[in-house]
């Protein structure tokens, strides 16, 4: 089922004697999830990701706008109505019953024509228990189980209703780095079997990008990019977005604008005519007001800009006369590649890391590295307003 | 040659030897510094606890036992013959057992509802926990004092509730000499009104350490407030549940004060008396001086609350999840 929230907006009353503001956890959130995607809601902590979330699953009321599951407006219908599984950050998972009487709990919330007989409950228990592969640990309680099988149970109590909507609130955020490979994956197969549109919120944007198959970048209560995983990564819309994906981050510079030339420190790296113009794909034309709209008349009329300039660390070539030199500090062998650690005066952060494949020789004595860079993996953002020129 | 050859060997024996010889003097040592630091505390226990319980028991079965000449006649069961047909003693465990059996399941059912219903509501919260509070913090004789005042009927003037029973058509009952069950009412009454605002305390307490994740996961389930009192909220909260039981059976089959405070010190006369007040009144009231008989009674209560104490913790195993 598609999902359409329309100018959401959610305020909560200011705490405190002295300061009561409104905090405003989500602001003019305006977005259509179509049926049967994976949606990753993607964003700092505090942003407002789970509030969305919540305003979604029903359980909190918003202050302002409207959510459409399919067509019709559930804005004012209770949690319970609104045919969605939740799965929380911790489970909830009630420690008192065991794995079958907590997946089979919602049933035996059923009233009038839905009620169900035991057997028939029994075998939605064991249709769900399949699907997230527990069948053989029914009896036990959750207290006995690891936390991936807890999340499994989980997962499986809110599917037993055959709910339309799946919502996973930090679903990983529990697990150990090996096991939440595996959930993700995990994740990702139940999704396709059972088609269900499926939400879930995270703050680790590996975990967003591997597997959904749309991320929502959040900050502060407001969307800054929506897009399929591989063009929000590409295309940022702003800094914040370029900076937030991506492991190892974006290097970010000063740089100048010069004649054509994209000047970081005194070295012309490239010409401003090599950098792709910012592109975001259909779905993310909701976002639009985060996008600069005309950047490019900007651009030409000014024959000098201060700019922020963003490199992807794959964005850099070792190359012995490569316009952009940098001081090396050090070099990191990962096997496959091998990650470069160096200075320049420009640089927002003290390291600039970049990588380059195992193939290159880099002499760490040497004391200095020259580049060239990838024109694709440079991105130019606004000095006042952040958002990406080029 | 072969003296070089053997000396190191003897000395690592020598050495292996005297590390074990070591090790259990330092673990004699360590086993003397745990008993040395126990001492206080097992001192105490013993003195003011372990003595006086072997004490009454050994007093139980000797028979006319007099303190100041530490003599008695024989020893046997007389003393537990003499309380169980003394009907003094039956009144008082009659008594006791009505007390017992009546207040501790009301004043748990009554806590746990008062306690979802602080914790449900926002506005005033603080201001009706203080209030539901207050009786903890004041003094049993005052509040028994006000109640005696509140049920009293003499020959000139009724009592508050007399005066209500009145204006709603009934006729006025003296609820501090009157007939039994208005007697036995008001200190049911008194006595769960004293023990409340403890229960209370540690259910809301219980209850607000319940995650809220919980009922958010019902909620979205659809599940009625009803079945999430019985299947979530009650399961949760059972292992407080289960202490307030078993303290409270323990604490009602000790119930003395209380029923002072309303009924005076002559409680035999007053048919009120309890097993505790039947232990005091043997050894010091005005029929006292019996210390044999106040032991055999006082082992008689000993037991009877060990057995319910035993069925508690046994059914407890079933019903309450931790």
């Amino acid at each position: 089922m598609k999902i359409v929230l329309q100018n959401l907006t959610k305020k909560f009353p200011g705490r405190g004697r002295k300061k009561r503001e409104e905090v405003v956890a989500v602001k003019d959130f305006t977005f259509e999830i179509p049926d049967g995607t994976l949606v990753g809601l993607l964003g700092p902590s505090g942003c407002g990701k789970s509030t969305v979330l919540n305003l979604i699953s029903g359980l909190e009321q918003p202050t302002e706008g409207k959510i459409f599951f399919g067509e019709d407006d559930v804005t004012d219908l209770p949690a319970e109505h609104r045919g969605i599984g939740l799965v929380f950050q911790n489970y909830a998972l009630y420690p008192h019953l065991n794995v079958k009487q907590n997946i089979t709990f919602p049933l035996e919330n059923l009233k009038g024509n839905d009620k169900l007989t035991k057997a028939q409950m029994n075998e939605r228990a064991y249709e769900a228990a399949r699907l997230v592969q527990i069948e053989d640990l029914m009896e036990r309680k959750p207290g006995e189980l690891s936390g991936g099988q807890q999340q499994r149970v989980a997962i499986a109590r809110a599917l037993v209703k055959n709910p339309s909507v799946l919502l996973l609130d930090e679903p990983l955020s529990n697990l150990d780095a090996r096991l939440r490979l595996q959930t993700r994956e995990e994740i990702r197969r139940i999704q396709r079997e059972t088609k269900i549109t499926t939400i879930f919120v995270t703050h680790d944007q590996e975990e967003a990008m591997s597997i959904s198959d749309l991320i929502i970048v959040m900050k502060d209560g407001v969307v800054q990019q929506i897009g399929r995983p591989q063009d929000v990564y590409d295309n940022p819309a702003n800094l914040f977005v370029a900076k937030f994906l991506g492991t190892p981050p974006i290097n970010v510079f000063h740089g100048r604008l010069l004649d054509g030339q994209l000047c970081i420190g005194e070295e012309a790296v490239l010409s401003v005519r090599e950098l792709q113009a910012p592109s975001f794909g259909d779905v993310s034309s909701s976002a639009g007001n985060a996008s600069g709209a005309g950047n490019s008349e900007v651009l030409s009329d000014a024959a000098r800009q201060d700019v922020y300039v963003g490199i992807r660390p794959e964005g850099f070539i070792v190359q012995e006369d490569g316009p952009f030199s940098c001081t090396l500090k050090g070099v990191e062998v990962m096997g496959r590649d091998i990650s470069v650690l160096s200075y320049n005066n420009a640089s927002l952060n003290p390291t600039v890391r970049s990588i380059i494949g195992a193939q290159y020789h880099v002499d760490a004595g040497s004391g200095a590295v020259r580049f060239a860079l990838n024109p694709r993996k440079v991105l130019l953002f606004a000095k006042d307003t952040e958002t990406r020129i080029k | 040659m072969s003296l070089a050859l053997y000396q190191p060997e003897v000395s690592v024996c020598f050495g292996r030897q005297m590390g074990i010889n070591m090790k259990r003097k330092k673990q004699l040592n360590n086993n003397m510094n745990g008993w040395l630091y126990l001492l206080p505390a097992l001192l105490f226990l013993g003195v003011f606890m372990v003595y006086p319980l072997i004490d009454v028991f050994v007093y139980s079965f000797e028979e006319g036992y007099h303190s100041a000449s530490q003599t008695y006649f024989g020893t046997g069961l007389y003393n537990y013959s003499y309380v169980l047909h003394d009907p003094y003693f039956l009144q008082a465990l009659k008594n006791t057992f009505l007390l017992v059996m009546i207040t501790v399941p009301l004043s748990t059912v009554i806590a746990i509802a008062i306690s979802v219903g602080l914790n449900s509501i926002r506005a005033l919260r603080d201001l009706f926990q203080t209030v539901y509070f207050l009786p903890y913090v004041t003094n049993t004789l005052a509040v028994g004092l006000v109640f005696m005042i509140l049920f009293q009927k003499t020959p000139y003037s009724d009592g508050f509730i007399n005066l209500m029973i009145r204006f709603f058509g009934g006729t006025s009952v003296d609820f501090i000499e009157g007939p039994y069950w208005a007697k036995m009412f008001v200190l049911c009454f008194y006595t769960i009104w004293v023990v409340m605002p403890f229960k209370i305390l540690i259910l809301t307490s219980a209850l607000a350490s319940v995650n809220r994740d919980y009922y958010k996961a019902a909620r979205v389930d659809g599940t009625s407030r009803w079945r999430i009192f019985i299947k979530i909220t009650l399961p949760m909260i059972s292992p407080m549940i289960s202490y307030l039981v078993i303290t409270g059976f323990i604490g009602a089959f000790k119930a003395y004060s209380d029923v002072v405070a309303l009924f005076g010190t002559n409680l035999n006369a007053a048919g009120m008396n309890t097993i505790v007040g039947y232990v005091y009144d043997m050894l010091y009231g005005d029929s006292g001086g019996y210390p044999s008989y106040a032991s055999a009674a006082a082992i008689l209560l000993f037991i009877i609350v060990l057995t319910i104490t035993c069925i508690n913790l046994l059914s407890s195993r079933k019903h309450v999840h931790y």
